[in-house]
Formats: structure tokens, sequence, C-alpha cells
């Protein structure tokens, strides 16, 4: 284990033995001048040292929650060191290219990070009239993102999956793809992982080796110990709110997984006797999450911004277990993921219904991707629910029962995920490209079938059966058809 | 502000999170502010026991110490009020987010305390007491035009009274500037613009009234199905997603409150953001001027401090009642009550308490109670009618409407607006769902109804019918599809369908359709309903349904909602005689046949 590379005031009184070692916590009797938060560190009887931090301080004592885990301490032998300060980590633009571990300190060969500038790592809260709401569109290239979730500059759109379903290959693809449209700057990319294996996070590495993006990435692996979890997103953040609001870079921060955040949390609060809620997480869970997923954002007097992608397994894909449904009443949105449209062979099995963007209204339409954006993709979710709907009467009675109208919406719901939803994993699509193939399923539809959309983008778009597209000749039409009699 | 407590030997022995003991403060009173540490952080008392005090701190204790010093104002908890505060916006604890924005930068740091009302800005004072009047509590003395939508009317303050013995003429003056002197029986009492009321304590009325009218909302589900009482109090609950949020601001943006009160709490930066970038430019249907002079919000964002948010929802409400005392139609939205029971529950776990139902402290009822029964239509202390209307957000857990905050929320609301995640998923909004919604100011509000527009009571339950008669059908159709019904019960399923479509649903991003004012609901649901009425007597005299389906106006009554708006009523109503004519025509085909 490294050394303690931190540059921290040496002072402070050094107190030999603890009351107490319980979990992650250790309890020091009779110290003095010891702040809320402050960082401790702690050395054991072979001199190996840990950082910690106080949860409670009274006259009489401290709780140090432990971060790097409490094995092998003992009573007499603990020596504990107050610093003076709250967490800290230092911040340079020099980090990106670096690997740290989930506290903040290099993992791969190079120095530590050496800046003057060193921020609380908990953040400050940002004033609410300072903020810049987000508008500006983002392109993926994935179609049910940008045609119907589309992501803008600032948001926070996490991704609610399962175990097993292609959550990484799916972000993986995001941050490859994902540009800006009228602006060349690439996106600076902080990645923080929490509890994952060590090969999702080769993974990662390796996509962002081959995409040449300049990413900074902390890393608190699944073997690593489990409270040093709840530091790695503050200081990914940290130097996140560094890079977008100090040096006006457009900043996209990855975080995985989440649930394995919660889990964190949880081990510490029922350690430290917290009054447990729901499925044994602490009351405190909002506020805890709300404090990381409010970090993104743009503000008043910086050109940067901050969006964030946060990656959650839901576990038995229940969304409404505290973890997704806490982060839902937070993030702006969600990229829900669905196991059977991923057994049906769907890539990227995004499901069409319960995935939203709260901040899409403001980014998309006229000046922004195309006018009929907003009408298009009301249309498409109204058309799918719908299919899902008989989809539902079809498993009962059969399909030859169904009227004309509820098989041609089959019809139309097989082309929406076979050829929407569904596209290869280094195939980036434009905006307009995606458009246009709304309005090719769509147009499988009965006009009169197509209410959220005016008659003036009908006229323009609206495609009846047999009639060519307008631009790029009859290629998609007669796929559109072959696709047709193969149902 | 009363006179500092020399206090010297009050300091603090313990921080745990936003929950600090202190000793040496015996004399303290329950809900007392005081100032910890170097930086004066604001806190609360919340337990006194023995000299020892619990406090709940509404900023930030990283790197507090037990032994610093805790310095006692010796008042509880108070919010100035006077002109300046439309407009504006807030954190939790009546500090100005826009002025700390100025001073300070994008980040709230600790320790700041900026006046909440601009000091420096002079307002054209116009007095309405005369020299040597009697004047009671409550009473006018004065106007301040604040904005172009709101007079700000200055008042006696509550348990003040007697003769005048000087008031300012008419002129330009700052907020602290004596305004009127009077001559009470506990001696000279000098008036500014500004009052101080404690936010834990509702200000006093002469009595309460009945409510009977209407809170008109511009949103058809609600003004039309499940109407809100002025004075009334109404809860929105739904799962994330359900577009709570977006209905909540479409009330404080549309509803014909003369204030608007919205506080932003426990919820995204991002919305608050939104209503601050949205507001000065959206216009008032009513009076033509932007929504944002008639606005206050209050903003205590998930991230900013626990304890601050607890209170955010008394400071909201007692502004509120501030305008209501001066003879006001005031709106309350407060966005989420959830999260402010959680705050609850968050501080209730760290001060030790008992927990009740999911880790909620016992007091959560009574505490919302307290909270929703601030509101309701008043006399004045000063005579005049007044209203507080309520709408409180409810965010339950996982959608599910059996939790506690909701179970308990319904007690003490009479209009309940359940939002659904299929209707939302189905992007039909507002998701209000019109079977498990419920308002009891129905009945109280027809009268006013029946004056605008005497078909609304019939029109309104002839349609709820078949909304009712269509979910039964659905159950049918689930097993064995709408093919096998006869023509009468698919007219049902069909005009289900264009209530939902051509009524229920609204969008709030088009233009034409994003208030939709009474007149226009009732004309709006006249046409849908006018075609079920007809065509059950024509399909019952043997037409097809396939062909009324089919008839060209069925479309263009989807899309009248948005292409016939408030102004063009006129038009509205030559297309609902062209729909007659259809349905004239269509009579006359098959009376022919027959």
């Amino acid at each position: 284990m490294a050394d303690l590379r931190f540059e921290i005031a040496d002072h402070g009184l050094q107190y030999v033995g603890a009351a107490r070692i319980e979990g992650p916590l250790v309890v020091v009797e009779r110290v003095r001048d010891v702040g809320y938060d402050e960082t401790v560190e702690i050395t054991d009887a072979g001199g190996r040292t840990r950082l910690g931090r106080v949860l409670d301080i009274s006259d009489t004592q401290a709780v140090v929650q432990v971060l790097e885990g409490t094995t092998g301490l003992s009573n007499a032998e603990t020596r504990v060191r107050f610093l003076g300060e709250s967490f800290r980590l230092p911040v340079s633009r020099r980090m990106l290219g670096r690997v740290f571990d989930g506290l903040g300190r290099p993992m791969d060969d190079g120095p530590p990070p050496v800046s003057a500038d060193r921020r609380d790592i908990n953040g400050l809260p940002i004033n609410p009239h300072a903020r810049r709401y987000p508008r500006e569109f983002i392109q993926t290239g994935l179609s049910a993102i940008d045609g119907m979730n589309a992501l803008v500059r600032g948001q926070k759109l996490p991704i609610f999956s399962g175990n097993g379903l292609p959550h990484d290959r799916l972000a993986a693809q995001i941050v490859r793809q994902a540009t800006l449209l009228e602006e060349t700057s690439e996106f600076a990319i902080v990645f923080a992982a929490m509890g994952v294996k060590h090969d999702v996070a080769q993974f990662f590495i390796r996509t962002f080796e081959d995409s040449g993006a300049r990413v900074a990435m902390f890393l608190s692996l699944a073997d690593a110990p489990s409270v040093e979890r709840l530091m790695t997103p503050r200081a990914a953040l940290t130097l996140a709110e560094h890079l977008a609001f100090d040096c006006g870079r457009h900043v996209l921060v990855l975080m995985t997984d989440m649930t394995n955040y919660c889990e964190s949390l949880r081990e510490v609060g029922t350690a430290r006797g917290d009054i447990p809620g729901r499925k044994g997480y602490p009351g405190y869970l909002y506020s805890d999450l709300a404090s990381l997923y409010e970090r993104a954002g743009r503000i008043d007097d910086s050109p940067g911004s901050i969006t964030q992608m946060a990656i959650l397994t839901m576990p038995s894909d229940d969304i409404s277990h505290p973890v997704p449904d806490l982060t839902g009443y937070i993030t702006e949105g969600q990229i829900v993921l669905e196991r059977d449209l991923a057994q049906r062979g769907i890539y990227p099995p995004i499901a069409g219904l319960p995935s939203l963007s709260r901040l899409m209204k403001d980014g998309v339409g006229e000046g922004y991707t195309r006018a009929d954006h907003p009408a298009l993709a009301s249309q498409l979710f109204a058309c799918y629910a719908r299919v899902k709907q008989v989809r539902g009467l079809a498993d009962v009675v059969g399909e030859e029962e169904l009227s004309l109208l509820d098989r041609t919406y089959l019809e139309f719901g097989n082309a929406f995920e076979q050829r929407f939803l569904s596209q290869g994993e280094h195939e980036n699509r434009s905006i307009e490209q995606t458009l246009d193939l709304g309005w090719d399923v769509l147009s499988m539809l009965p006009r009169d079938e197509l209410h959220r959309l005016s008659d003036e983008l009908l006229d323009t778009y609206y495609r009846e059966p047999g009639e060519a597209k307008p631009d790029t000749g009859g290629d998609a039409q007669e796929r559109a058809e072959s696709d047709t009699e193969s149902i | 502000m009363p006179p500092e407590i020399a206090t010297t030997s009050a300091r603090v022995a313990r921080v745990s999170g936003p929950i600090v003991t202190a000793v040496g403060m015996r004399g303290a009173g329950m809900y007392e502010v005081v100032e910890v540490g170097e930086l004066g952080l604001v806190g609360e008392v919340v337990r006194v026991i023995g000299d020892r005090a619990t406090i709940q701190v509404y900023e930030d204790t990283t790197m507090l110490a037990p032994g610093v010093p805790v310095r006692r104002t010796g008042a509880p908890l108070s919010v100035s009020l006077g002109p300046g505060l439309i407009g504006n916006i807030y954190d939790g604890i009546e500090r100005p987010l826009r002025a700390m924005q100025a001073h300070s930068g994008a980040w709230i740091v600790r320790g700041e305390k900026p006046p909440p009302l601009d000091t420096a800005r002079r307002w054209t004072f116009e007095p309405r007491a005369a020299l040597g009047q009697e004047v009671t509590e409550g009473q006018t003395i004065g106007e301040v035009p604040e904005t172009q939508l709101v007079r700000h009317r200055i008042l006696v303050p509550p348990g003040v009274g007697g003769k005048v013995t000087w008031i300012a003429e008419a002129g330009e003056h700052t907020i602290e500037e004596r305004i009127a002197v009077l001559e009470t029986s506990d001696g000279r009492r000098e008036l500014t613009m500004v009052q101080r009321w404690p936010v834990r304590q509702a200000r006093p009325i002469r009595r309460r009234l009945r409510i009977d009218e209407p809170l008109i909302t511009g949103q058809r589900i609600i003004d039309t199905f499940f109407p809100l009482g002025k004075g009334g109090a109404a809860a929105i609950a739904g799962g994330f997603g359900t577009g709570k949020t977006i209905t909540q601001h479409q009330l404080a943006k549309w509803s014909d409150a003369e204030v608007v009160v919205y506080i932003g709490c426990g919820e995204r930066g991002n919305e608050m953001t939104d209503v601050l970038r949205e507001f000065p430019e959206l216009v008032d249907p009513r009076s033509g001027r932007p929504l944002m002079e008639r606005t206050i919000l209050i903003a205590n964002t998930s991230n900013m401090p626990v304890a601050a948010r607890e209170v955010s929802i008394y400071t909201g409400i007692t502004l509120a009642e501030y305008y209501r005392d001066q003879g006001r139609n005031v709106a309350v939205f407060a966005d989420s009550t959830s999260r402010w029971a959680e705050a609850l529950r968050e501080l209730a776990a760290r001060l030790e308490e008992m927990p009740a139902e999911e880790g909620f402290p016992a007091t959560l009822p009574t505490r919302l109670a307290q909270f929703y029964e601030r509101g309701g239509a008043v006399t004045t202390l000063g005579g005049q009618r007044g209203w507080v209307s309520i709408v409180g957000a409810v965010s339950p857990p996982g959608g599910d409407f059996s939790e506690p905050v909701t179970q308990h929320t319904r007690r003490f609301i009479r209009c309940f607006w359940a939002l659904d995640t299929e209707l939302a998923n189905a992007r039909h909004y507002p998701s209000i769902h019109w079977l498990r919604s419920y308002s009891e100011y129905a009945e109280d509000v027809a009268a006013w109804w029946d004056k605008q527009a005497p078909e609304w009571a019939a029109l309104r339950a002839e349609a709820m019918t078949v909304l009712q008669r269509e979910e039964r059908l659905q159950q049918i159709v689930k097993l064995v599809g709408p093919d096998v019904l006869p023509d009468t019960q698919r007219l049902i399923l069909l005009a289900a369908e264009m209530l939902k479509n051509a009524f229920l649903a609204q969008s709030a991003f088009d233009e034409k359709d994003m208030c939709c004012l009474p007149v226009r609901q009732v004309a709006l649901l006249r046409i849908v309903m006018t075609l079920y009425r007809r065509g059950r007597e024509m399909i019952q005299a043997g037409a097809p349904l396939a062909e009324l389906r089919g008839l060209p106006v069925v479309p263009e009554i989807m899309r009248a909602k948005s292409t016939y708006g408030n102004d063009e009523i006129d038009a509205l109503r030559e297309f609902e005689s062209r729909v007659n004519e259809a349905l004239d025509a269509f009579e006359k085909k098959y009376a022919r046949q027959r």
C-alpha cells in the first residue's frame, strides 16, 4: 500500500489508543480542538497509515470513520492524528490523463498531483440564482437517446440498468460519440468507479485509450475498502468542478456503479447506529445522493459545464428500489435498460417508455436540432405506448383476432425496435438521420392516428404508404417494406 | 431586533452534522435563533435540557469544533416582511440569493447574512391614514406600488394600534425609514415599511370564511374535474417522472392568484433556474404583465443544508400570509413536501428521537396539519377578504401512495391529484388520473361555475360517467378485444379516447393551450360531449360507429384545443356549429335511409 502522499500541514496532537473500534469506526477519547468532518490520520502498530474523518465530535470523544478499513487496528497500539482541516484534494488540469485511487492518490507511476489549489471534496452548494439553464443539445449518435431522450450539456442523466445488461458498452459508446452540435471542443472526461470489478475498469480504460479522450480516473475497485467509495465520487466531482468552472472545459463525469456507493453508505450508517429507512438504507440517502448529483450543471461567469452520467444497477431490475427511486427524484430523467429488449438481441436495449430526459424540451426543436423534433418524439412515445397495450391484448386473444389498425401498430412496434432503437455499437447516427428514421417508422401508421403532429409537419414529413422518401431515395423505404413482409 | 443577550459562557459541546449541542445555555427558549462559532452559523434551538441546548444549524458545520462560542439572539426565527419581496428569490431562511451571488459569486459560502430586503431602494409611499386617526392592527396606513401587478399595502403590525400622531407625506422612502408614529396604550410606537414575524407562528386573522370560489388554474382536468377552492389545500402526488414539477409550474404560471409563493424544497437546482429564466418572459393572460411581477421564490435545493429545508416551508407560508393580510388572493406551491418530511426525519434521527412509521417522527401528522391549516379563506385583521391556497407536491417512494407522507397528507387536504406512471409513460400530461383523483371542493364551487357556465356541472358529470364506464369496458377489451363489443359500447371507448386527447391532455409547451380559460374549457368539453350524446342517439337508430368515427370533424375535434386559443372563442363557437352541422347531415343521411 502506498504511503500517504498528501501534503497536509503537520500539526495537531497525536493521540495514542482508541477507546473502541467497531466496523469502520474508531472512537478516540479526551480529544481537544477537533472539528466536525476533520481529516484524520490513523497509524497502526505496524506503522501503516490510513485516512479517516470525524463523524461526531464532542467534549469527550471523537467518532472517526476509517476510510481504508479497520483491519489490523488494535485498541492500544492505534495512534490518531487530527490534521486540522477537512478532506481536501489538490486540483489541476494536469490531472487529466492520470489514474488515481478512490481517495485521489496516484495509482499510475506518475508523481502525486501538486497544486496550491486544494479543495474541500464536499464542495459548496451552487447558488440556484447563479445556475444557467442547460440548453445545448449533445449528440450521442444513438437514436434512442438523441431522438427521444435527448441529453443536454450540464444535465445529469443516469443509466438505470441491471446485472448482465450492456450498460458499460452503452456508456462507452456515449463517451466515444458524444459531440456538441456546433462546437469542436472535446469533452474532458472524469471517471469515478466505485466497487466495480477490475475487468470492467480495464474495459473503460481501453475504451478511453482508443477514443483518445482526455480522462482522469478515480478507481475504488471491488476489492478496495468499501468506505473509501464514499469519497471517490466527491473527489472526482471536485476535480470536475475545477476543470469546468475554473478552466472552462466541458466535462463529462461518468460514475459507476451508484448502487455500490449506496451499499457503502448503508454499511457506515449501520455501524454508526443510524435509524434504518427503506431496505435498511439511512434516512439521509436522498440528501446524500443529492449532494453528488447536484454537482452538475452550468453557472454564470464560466463557459464550462459538468454533464453527469451515473450508472446504477437496479437490484433484481426493480425500479422502485430506493437507489434508482431516489436517484430518479434528483436527476433530470433516466435512461432505463430493459432485459426483455436485450434478450431479443436489441442493442442498445433502451426501454421506450420509462426512459425520460427532463431537459430535452429546452434543448431540441427549432434552433437547436430540427423543428419537428419535439412533436415527433412525443408522437413516437404515444404510439409506442399503444403498441405495448396492443401486445398485451395480442397475448390474450392472439394476433389474428386484432383489428387491422392494431395489427398495423404491432408492425410499427417491431419496426420501431428493430430499426429505430437498434443500432450497431460503432454506428454513429446524426440527429437528421435519427429524425428521418423516426418519420420512416411513423409513416407506417395511418396519418389520422398521429394526433400529436400538426398538419404542417405531417405535410412536410409524413409519407403515405408507397410514397418514396423525398430526399435520400427509396433505400430506407425498401428496407421498411422488406421488414414489414418478414413480420 | 431584540437586544443581544449577553452570554459569555455559551459554547459548543458536540457536533454531529447539522445538530449541535451547546452548554451554558440556561434561559434559552425553544426555537430561539443562535449564531454558532466564529462564522456565526445560523441555528435554532430545538431542545433544552438544564443548561444544555440542542441546536439545528442551517449551514454546513464542517470543521466546527467543541468549545467555540454560541451567541444567542433572544428571538425566534423570523422573516422580514415589506416591499421588495416580490420578484425575489430566497433560500430557506430568507437570505436573498440574488444579493448573495452579487456579493460572493456562484457558490453559497457560509456565515453570510445579507439583509432580505433591499435597504437602499426608495419606494413611492402613499399615506392611507390621516393625522389623529385611530388605527387598529392589520389596518392599511399606506400603499407602495411594489410591481405593476401588486400594490403593496403597509399594515399596522398585529398587536399594535393607536392614534396616528405623525405620518409621512407621499414620497420616496426606504424600507427602514419611519413612515408613521402611533400613540399606543404602551406609549409611542414608530412604524417603518418592514415588520418581522416568527415563521413558525401563523399570522393572526379575524375569522375564517367558507370556501365558495375556485382558484382557476387554467388546467382543464383541474378546473373542470378536480377544482381547488380558493383558500383550499390540495396535494399532487406521483412517483418520479410523472410530471409533478411541470404541473406545479403550470399552476404557478396560470392560476389566477394575485401573488404566488413557489417553494422549491429539497428539489433540483435547475428547476428553480427554469422558473427564474421563464417567469420574467411569460405574460399573465389576465393582466398582460410578466409573471415574475407577482411571484416570490424560495429555493432550498436538495444539496443545500437540510435544516434550512425544514424551515423553508414555514418561511414561504409566512410570506404568503403577509400578502393575504393585505387582502390578496395568494397561492403557495410547495415542491416537495416529501423532501420536507425527510428533512424532519433526518433531523429527528440526529436528535435520537424515537421513530414512528418508516423512521418518520411521530409528530409528522401534526406538522403536516399545522402547515396545511395555515391556508384558508379569511377575513383579515384589517377587515378585508384574503386567501391562501396551498398546493403541496408529494413524492412517494416507488410511487406507492400507502406510505406515511401521502397517507397523512390526505387527511389534511380536500383535493387530491394522483399522477399516474402509465399516463406519464405515454406522455399524456398532465398525468393526473381521472379515476384516482378527487376534489371535495367541487360542490363548494358549483355555484360559482353555475354563474359562469350553467352547463358545467352537467357536462362534468356526464364526462365522468363516460370515463368510468370506459375503465370497466377496458377490462373486457383486455380479455376479448374491442371487436366483440356492440357499437354503443365502442362509442364509449371512442368518447373516452376523445376526452383524453381533446380535453384532458394539455401540453405545457403548446403556446395556445398551456393556459385554458374557463369559457374555453366548457366549450371544448361541450363539443366532445355533443358528439357523444348525438352519436349515441344515431347509433341506437342504426348508424354504424365506423362512419361516425370517419367524419372529417373528428380529427378536427382532437386538435381543436391547439387550434383555437383563449382569444379565439368566436372561432371555436363557429367550429362548434360546424360540428353540429356535420352531425345534422349525418343524422339526415340515416333518417333518409330508414
